[in-house]
């Protein structure tokens, strides 16, 4: 089970419509993922400014405070925005230094993203609740992806739901199930990747930041996945300018695709796409398995 | 306890059903309830199992997209999808008529017994799984793991047949226009005679489907995987 869902604008003039579209699409999944859920909305960039997600585990986090230790660590000024558990954190300072620091000194929190343009939040319980809680409707932007979780792999935890961060700008949402993720976590951590759950769909999220950093273009990541990720999967990842999808060879895991003037969208299953505006007369098909898929605003 | 409604049953006539105002357990219950009529469903919007369980003598049109298993179970009825079906469309079918005029997703036709499944476009992976003497003609392409331990019936592909067409295949034959990607397990493909072409002829015909039959190839099962064999012990 679990529900994937990937929206991307083409017509811009739908950017403040995201959030609600979005949620729209989510809500018709909340029965194949009761467990929890998460979304990763693109947008609202600033020259310079990196924004990080984070999320208290269990207890309220002072985030003022943790802003002005980061702003120490990181040498530049931090600005925090609370939303629920989560604050989004701002700052002209470098990203993956304020990641690791966060990791290493607020145990008291998960670093959900980190990124010019990527925000996510992520929630345990009924999606709809969620999706309301953490205000998706009114959130604009380029593209967004969100998933609705049934958990197999590992617990139903905050630091579980989905999506999971790849790196600066790209996150990952999963449906499916992997089977080889213990060894390759292990193979993994030996190259010094972070982790924070025992979540397969983390290791397919790190397997594949770790490939993009060592050089890999998303495409080339993703079909090396194919050989080394052993499991069920469709997999969205999120990125800067847009998403890609793919299935695996077997594609057990639903998808469908469906294209307009004014947007692309990808969800498990039709019925998340019909509340779209000009659903029915979309350009709709099933993605290939072992194919990747891709649309960008760079392209 | 029975529904309050179960006899005697009813004939509609041009019937609007709106599944924005009714439940898919209401619309499903009023159609298992009727025995003959003319019915039109709107708003399916990709709903699962639209018309699912029907017996009778009746014509369902679905006027939009339908989810899972959509027409499953079917008994003598005619069902039309003016759309695409996602999984499982016309699941063990056992007479009747369904046609989909857009794609179906994987596994349509799965373990069908009987009636004519037609499939205007495409069919992903798995069509026609288990096939129990249920005949289907795609008038597109299907995907992967096609046919695969199907038993009887007749599964007829206008366009191409992905990996492994009729893996561990028994009686069921298979018409194919275009290339195949692969072979399964002992399908093999075999001489196309008179009489497959004859059955072909009338398939095509019931389907609406225009072809020359003298394009199509036949598979079938090389029986070899049908009884174990002492020398292929091995390979179990």
């Amino acid at each position: 089970m679990c529900g994937i869902v990937g929206l991307f604008l083409k017509n811009q003039s739908l950017q403040g419509d995201l959030g609600r579209l979005t949620g729209l699409m989510m809500r018709e999944l909340r029965d194949r993922g009761p467990d929890s859920a998460g979304f990763a909305v693109y947008g609202g960039e600033h020259n310079g400014t990196t924004k990080i997600c984070v999320v208290s585990r269990d207890v309220p986090v002072d985030w003022a405070a943790v802003a002005k230790r980061l702003g120490e660590a990181v040498g530049a000024e931090v600005a925090v925005q609370q939303v629920e558990d989560h604050a989004i954190l701002r700052t002209s300072g470098a990203g993956d230094t304020a990641r690791k620091w966060l990791i290493d000194n607020v145990p008291a929190a998960y670093v959900l993203s980190q990124g010019q343009s990527i925000e996510i939040f992520k929630g345990v319980g009924d999606p709809a609740t969620i999706v309301d809680r953490l205000d998706l409707e009114h959130r604009a932007g380029t593209h967004a992806i969100g998933h609705t979780r049934m958990a197999t792999e590992s617990a139903v935890t905050i630091a579980g739901s989905h999506p999971f961060s790849t790196g600066n700008d790209t996150c990952l949402v999963h449906n499916g199930s992997l089977s080889n993720h213990n060894r390759l976590r292990e193979q993994l951590v030996r190259q010094g990747e972070r982790f924070q759950t025992d979540n397969d769909s983390e290791v397919a999220a790190a397997y594949l930041g770790s490939r993009m950093r060592a050089g890999d273009t998303l495409q080339a990541a993703l079909e090396h996945g194919l050989k080394d990720l052993d499991g069920f999967y469709t997999f969205v990842v999120g990125t800067r300018d847009g998403f890609a999808v793919i299935r695996d060879p077997i594609a057990c895991k639903p998808a469908v695709i469906a294209e307009t003037d004014d947007w692309v969208a990808m969800a498990t299953e039709y019925r998340a796409i019909a509340p779209l505006p000009g659903a029915e007369h979309a350009n709709m098909w099933e993605p290939a398995p072992a194919t990747v898929y891709a649309w960008s605003r760079a392209a | 306890m029975p529904h309050p409604s179960a006899s005697p049953r009813m004939t509609a006539r041009n019937s609007l059903l709106d599944l924005a105002h009714m439940s898919v357990r209401e619309v499903n219950q009023l159609l298992h309830d009727t025995d003959s009529g003319d019915f039109l469903i709107h708003n399916s919007r990709g709903a699962h199992s639209v018309a699912c369980g029907l017996d009778g003598d009746m014509t369902v049109t679905i006027d939009g997209h339908v989810g899972y298993y959509c027409a499953g179970m079917n008994k003598r009825a005619s069902v039309v999808i003016n759309g695409n079906a996602g999984t499982g469309l016309a699941e063990n079918m056992m007479s009747g008529r369904v046609q989909v005029k857009g794609d179906a997703s994987q596994s349509a036709g799965a373990t069908g017994c009987g009636g004519l499944l037609v499939i205007d476009g495409n069919a992903s992976a798995r069509c026609g799984i288990a096939l129990r003497g249920l005949d289907i003609v795609v008038k597109g392409s299907v995907g992967h793991m096609s046919a695969f331990m199907a038993q009887a019936g007749t599964m007829v592909v206008l366009g191409e047949a992905g990996d492994a067409l009729g893996d561990s295949l028994y009686e069921a034959r298979l018409f194919v226009r275009g290339s195949v990607k692969s072979l399964g397990a002992d399908c093999v493909e075999k001489e196309m005679r008179d009489e497959h072409k004859a059955a072909l002829r009338k398939l095509l015909d019931d389907a609406g489907a225009k072809a020359d039959v003298s394009e199509f190839r036949r598979y079938g099962s090389a029986r070899k995987l049908y009884h174990f064999h002492v020398e292929n012990a091995g390979q179990y």
